[in-house]
Formats: structure tokens, C-alpha cells, sequence
């Protein structure tokens, strides 16, 4: 692995900035049989909760035109098999982790955290805030600033001290750099942009939503522009918060896209549906692209899009073989 | 051999109309040599650039040494994404993954094998018969279909089975009715010791209770419920996910992908398909409006 793709996310030093994206790799084991998973930058897992979830009937995905609509109703094994059963796999394998959390209340949160607190071999905590508030009627916790950032607070609060904890937010609010500042102001290392969007689809054929759970949530290609315009205003705005982008990347340019917004670190999701070996792709990819452009090192290309027209990143020279084609 | 699925960009050697469906035959030795009767393969459709991103999930029907190994599928184009597929042609690439699922499980002894197929899912018994009859298992077929049109493989049936059955909808071909009308008087003809399927939901859901009457285990392939519902093939996108109770008693959410899609008749419950059964481990306990929006 070239020195040129090493990232840092605060607290946090990856050896590449490629990663997957929650809910999109399954245990681990699926995407191993694959490609080697120490060849991600890390891993994160399917956000985790307190109990054991069935989710939602089928129907719970549908194809949209460069996209994926998924109500999925967060299914998952519960905090007591992933330590037992899928953790201890991903830390044998050496593969770094990023567990994404997920709960229905502040308490959840901050119990999986406290869960987590002990365990060896975690990366990284993901606060996935994009569930329903069950104190709040339901309405998601990434909706509100206070009720994102009482998540957050909560996660720190039980988390081990020096652990990174990252805060993943919905892109559909009205001001995304309101809720990403109570997200850092509440001990948030970093922020993971974005989640799905609420969106709907309805099957000709039958005239009903073509969703069990009605509306759900949009991933893929589709959603790009969204991701990249939530990570740029963000950066703007907290320049020095670690973000990793997501959303639709399916490229390494897609990934490059996503740096030069702002982001220190991408994750591929809906991508790996398509392709499931398309982490070390683009990654591959992306390596090709920042030596295309001669930037040295990742960090110098992000956030590069923020920079007055004109500006120069640090180049580095053509290297001796492709002095030898030309 | 590894039991490994594989990533393959495989050549398309011929795309053919075989009844109401397409059978398409492509070069993909890595697959081939892996395969086991039952399991499938996940295609990408549409190129390179396709705004399509859901892989299709079709069976296999044969694999063949041919060429270095060939697969050869069969599938009905009733949507955009198979209907890309059909319109390949010699020397096209298709990025293939496979061979993916648990495969039909194999009788030890040469007993007195049932093979019910229906519509395009009928293709998949064939690879399952081969490996039957060289094990010296007695291979009877019923096969069905809406009409003689749909109904795949009949004539392979009667060559390589020791019997064969057909039934359609309409009476255009064999006799007329369902499966339920004519397997029990197979399975008493024949003697099946065991009876494998796959086909439509409603089908392998009869076939299960009626094998069920006469106390034979059955093996069934849920490949439609899997088409309809899977996304990525390989276990990750956790859509295809059905009622299963296991030895324990305890129903689970299991995936159509990676824990079949072949899966013991009886241990599906057909009737609970597309809910979460409210006795399922990790199922809702109350119902509010509160988890309206969950995603």
C-alpha cells in the first residue's frame, strides 16, 4: 500500500481512506469470500442495537433509476450476538472495525457504547442518528440539533475515553452545518456524511407503494450530488472536523469528488450490491487519479475544492516510468 | 474445487428463445467447475455505466465442459434488467458472480428421486437430475406451467427421467390443472422416497404439504421468491430475507441468497412469506406508530 492514500480522522490513522459504508457489507464474512478485508481502509459494520431485529416484511428494497430505495426496518443480530458471534471475527481477522450504533432511545445509545467500552480491537464508533426517537413520537434524532447531539453526548459520555466516536447524519434537513455543529460541539470526532434520504416509489402494476414500511431510503449514485454538496458546506463551515463521505460512490472518482469537497475518508455502499469487490476498486482507482494529477498525498487533496480558482496543490514529479513512455 | 463464489467477466456464447423464455449460455469456467445443483449465479446488468445497480439472481440450469466451461441459464425477460440480458449477443461480456447458495442436498443411498419444476424455475432440476442419475437414483419430473408455452424442459424430461409428467393451467399441454392435482398420485405411482422443487412460491408451498402427507422429506429452491426480492446475491443487502423455523423451534428471518435458496420444504413457512411472523426471533413486540420510520 503507497504512502501516497495513508488518512488521518482526528484521533484515527488509516492506512487508506476506502471504506464501507454501514449496513452495506453484511458481517464481513460475506465480502471476504471476495477480496481480503485488511485491504479496507476499515470496516464499518450494520449499525448495531440493544435487541435482536427481524426489521421489516418484504418488499424492503426496490430499484430506482440510479438508485436504491431500501426500508429495511434496521435488521440486525442485537449487541449480545455481534460480540459473541460477528465482532470477534472481524478483530481475528485483523480487519480494522468501525461499529455503527443504532437505538430507539438516548439511553440505547449510550448503554451499546458502554457495551463497547471494554471490547479491544474497535476502531471506531459510529452513531448512526437516523432512527426514530421513540421519547420524541418517532421523529428521526438526526432531524433535530439537541436530539443529535444528546446521541452523541450520550455515546462520549459511555464510550472509551480517546475512542473516536463519529456522528452519521441525514442529508434531508433543513441545515445540515447546524446539526453537524451540536454533533462536534457534543464530543463528536468526526462526522460520516450522509444517510439515505426519505424517499418514495410507487409499482405501477399494483398502485401501491412498492415499499412494506411506504416510504424509505434512497442510497446509490442518485444521491451523489446531495452527499457532496452536505460534505462541502460542512468543511466550510468546521474545516478542522474529520469527515468520511458516502453516498453513491461507485468510482474512484466519485471518491476523489468526495475529497476535494471535504472528506478525509470515503465509504462505499450500495456500491458493494453491484460489485462486492469494489472497495480495493476504488481504491485502486483512486490512487490512479490522485497520481493522474500528481498530488502527492491524499491529505493534500482534500477540501481542495474549497481553494480560490487558480491555487496549486503540491505536485509531485512524474515518476521515472512513465518518464520511460513518454 | 473451492467452495468460493467467484467474480468472472464471462463471454456470452449464444442467447436462445426456448418457449416463453431465454436460455443463455456463457463461458465462465471458474463457475462451472464450482457449481453444485441449486445454486445460482448474480448478474450485473446493463454495462458498465448502468443505472441499474440491483444484481439478478437466476439459476443455473447445466454446466457443461464445453469451451473451457460454460453455464447455461434460463430466465423469463419481464423486466427491464432480464430483458437487457436477452438482448445480449455472441462475444458480449456480462460480469457474472457464482456459484452462489447452498445447493440441493444429495440423497447417500440410489433411491427414487421426484423432480418438480415449474416455469423458468424448472431448469434447475435438470443439473440436479445429471447428478442424480450418476448416482444411480430413479429420476421421475412433474413439470407445470400456465400453458405448454411455459412449461420448460419436457421433452430433456422424458428422454432422461424414468417418468414424466406435465401439467398446465389451461390444458394446452399434459393434463390440466396444478401440481396439487396430479402429485399425489406420482408420488404413490412412483414410489419417491424424496421430492426436490423448484418453481413458483405457490407450487413449492403445495408440493411441501403434499410431501409432507406422505411423510417424504422435500428439498425446494425459493429462486423466484429470491428474484423478486434479492438485490446483491451474496448475503450483504439482507432483502430477501423469509420465515424459517429451525431444529430448535425458533422461527428466523433467514436470507432466500445465502441460507438457500434451496431450503427443507417444511421448515419454510410458506404462509408467513412477505411478513415477519409475530412469534419470529427479533420480530416487532408492539406495534406502534412511533416505528413508522424506520429505515
Amino acid at each position: 500500500m503507497s504512502e501516497r492514500v495513508t488518512t488521518t480522522l482526528g484521533p484515527l490513522e488509516l492506512p487508506n481512506p476506502v471504506l464501507t459504508a454501514s449496513g452495506c457489507g453484511g458481517t464481513g464474512r460475506e465480502l471476504a469470500q471476495f477480496f481480503d478485508l485488511t485491504r479496507l481502509g476499515a470496516f464499518v459494520t450494520t449499525s448495531v442495537m440493544a435487541q435482536a431485529r427481524a426489521g421489516r416484511p418484504t418488499p424492503r428494497v426496490t430499484e430506482t433509476p440510479s438508485g436504491l430505495l431500501t426500508a429495511m426496518g434496521l435488521p440486525g443480530p442485537g449487541v449480545e450476538t455481534f460480540l459473541e458471534r460477528d465482532l470477534p471475527w472481524l478483530i481475528e481477522q485483523e480487519v480494522r472495525t468501525i461499529v455503527s450504533v443504532a437505538g430507539s432511545s438516548v439511553e440505547e445509545y449510550g448503554d451499546l457504547a458502554r457495551r463497547l467500552r471494554n471490547v479491544p480491537g474497535v476502531a471506531a464508533i459510529e452513531v448512526n442518528v437516523a432512527c426514530p426517537n421513540v421519547e420524541d413520537r418517532g421523529r428521526m434524532f438526526g432531524w433535530h440539533p439537541a436530539a443529535a447531539a444528546s446521541v452523541v453526548r450520550a455515546v462520549r459520555a459511555h464510550a472509551r475515553p480517546g475512542l473516536p466516536v463519529f456522528a452519521k447524519l441525514a442529508p434531508d434537513v433543513t441545515d445540515i452545518v447546524t446539526i453537524a455543529l451540536a454533533c462536534v460541539d457534543a464530543g463528536a470526532d468526526g462526522l460520516t456524511l450522509i444517510n439515505t434520504m426519505d424517499a418514495m416509489a410507487i409499482d405501477p402494476q399494483t398502485l401501491r407503494p412498492a415499499l412494506t414500511g411506504v416510504s424509505g431510503g434512497l442510497s446509490g449514485p442518485a444521491v451523489r450530488p446531495v452527499a457532496v454538496r452536505c460534505v462541502y458546506q460542512v468543511h466550510a463551515a468546521l474545516p478542522t472536523t474529520p469527515i468520511i463521505g458516502v453516498g453513491g460512490i461507485s468510482t474512484g472518482l466519485d471518491a476523489l469528488e468526495f475529497i476535494l469537497a471535504g472528506a478525509s475518508a470515503v465509504a462505499v455502499g450500495t456500491a458493494l450490491f453491484h460489485d462486492p469487490a469494489a472497495g480495493p476498486r476504488v481504491l485502486r482507482e483512486l490512487e490512479e487519479a490522485l497520481a493522474a494529477r500528481r498530488i502527492g498525498r491524499l491529505a493534500d487533496a482534500v477540501g481542495l475544492a474549497h481553494k480560490p480558482a487558480g491555487y496549486v496543490p503540491p505536485q509531485v514529479r512524474p515518476q521515472e516510468p512513465e518518464k520511460e513512455k513518454l | 474445487m473451492s467452495d468460493t463464489p467467484v467474480q468472472t467477466s464471462a463471454t456470452v456464447l449464444t442467447v436462445r428463445q426456448v418457449q416463453d423464455y431465454r436460455a443463455m449460455t456463457l463461458v465462465a469456467p471458474a463457475i462451472a467447475e464450482r457449481f453444485r445443483p441449486g445454486q445460482f449465479v448474480a448478474l450485473a446488468v446493463g454495462g458498465e455505466h448502468t443505472s441499474r445497480l440491483v444484481r439478478r439472481c437466476i439459476g443455473v440450469h447445466e454446466v457443461k465442459s464445453d469451451y473451457g466451461g460454460t453455464v447455461e441459464l434460463v430466465f423469463a425477460d419481464t423486466e427491464p434488467g432480464t430483458a437487457w440480458l436477452a438482448g445480449r449477443r455472441s462475444r458480449d461480456q456480462i460480469d457474472l458472480v457464482g456459484p452462489l447458495g447452498r445447493p440441493f442436498r444429495l440423497p447417500r443411498d440410489p433411491v427414487t428421486c421426484l423432480l418438480v419444476g415449474g416455469g423458468p424455475g424448472g431448469a434447475a432440476v435438470f443439473a440436479l437430475a445429471d447428478t442424480l442419475l450418476r448416482r444411480g437414483c430413479r429420476v421421475h419430473f412433474v413439470l407445470a406451467g400456465a400453458s405448454a408455452r411455459q412449461v420448460f424442459g419436457s421433452r430433456m424430461a422424458q428422454r432422461i427421467g424414468d417418468s414424466s409428467a406435465v401439467v398446465t393451467e389451461d390444458g394446452s399441454m399434459g393434463e390440466k390443472g396444478t401440481v396439487r392435482d396430479v402429485l399425489p398420485r406420482v408420488i404413490e405411482e412412483t414410489g419417491a422416497d424424496v421430492v426436490y422443487g423448484c418453481g413458483p412460491t405457490a407450487l413449492l408451498r403445495s408440493l411441501t404439504q403434499i410431501a409432507g402427507d406422505f411423510g417424504l422429506p422435500s428439498q425446494v429452491s425459493v429462486e423466484e421468491f429470491l428474484q423478486q426480492t434479492g438485490a446483491c446475491g451474496i448475503g450483504v443487502c439482507m432483502t430477501c430475507m423469509l420465515p424459517v423455523h429451525g431444529e430448535d423451534g425458533v422461527t428466523r428471518m433467514v436470507r432466500a441468497c445465502a441460507d438457500g435458496p434451496v431450503l427443507r420444504g417444511d421448515r419454510v413457512r410458506w404462509g408467513d412469506l412477505g411478513t415477519i411472523p409475530f412469534d419470529a426471533l427479533g420480530a416487532p413486540r408492539v406495534l406502534s406508530v412511533s416505528e413508522g420510520g424506520l429505515q
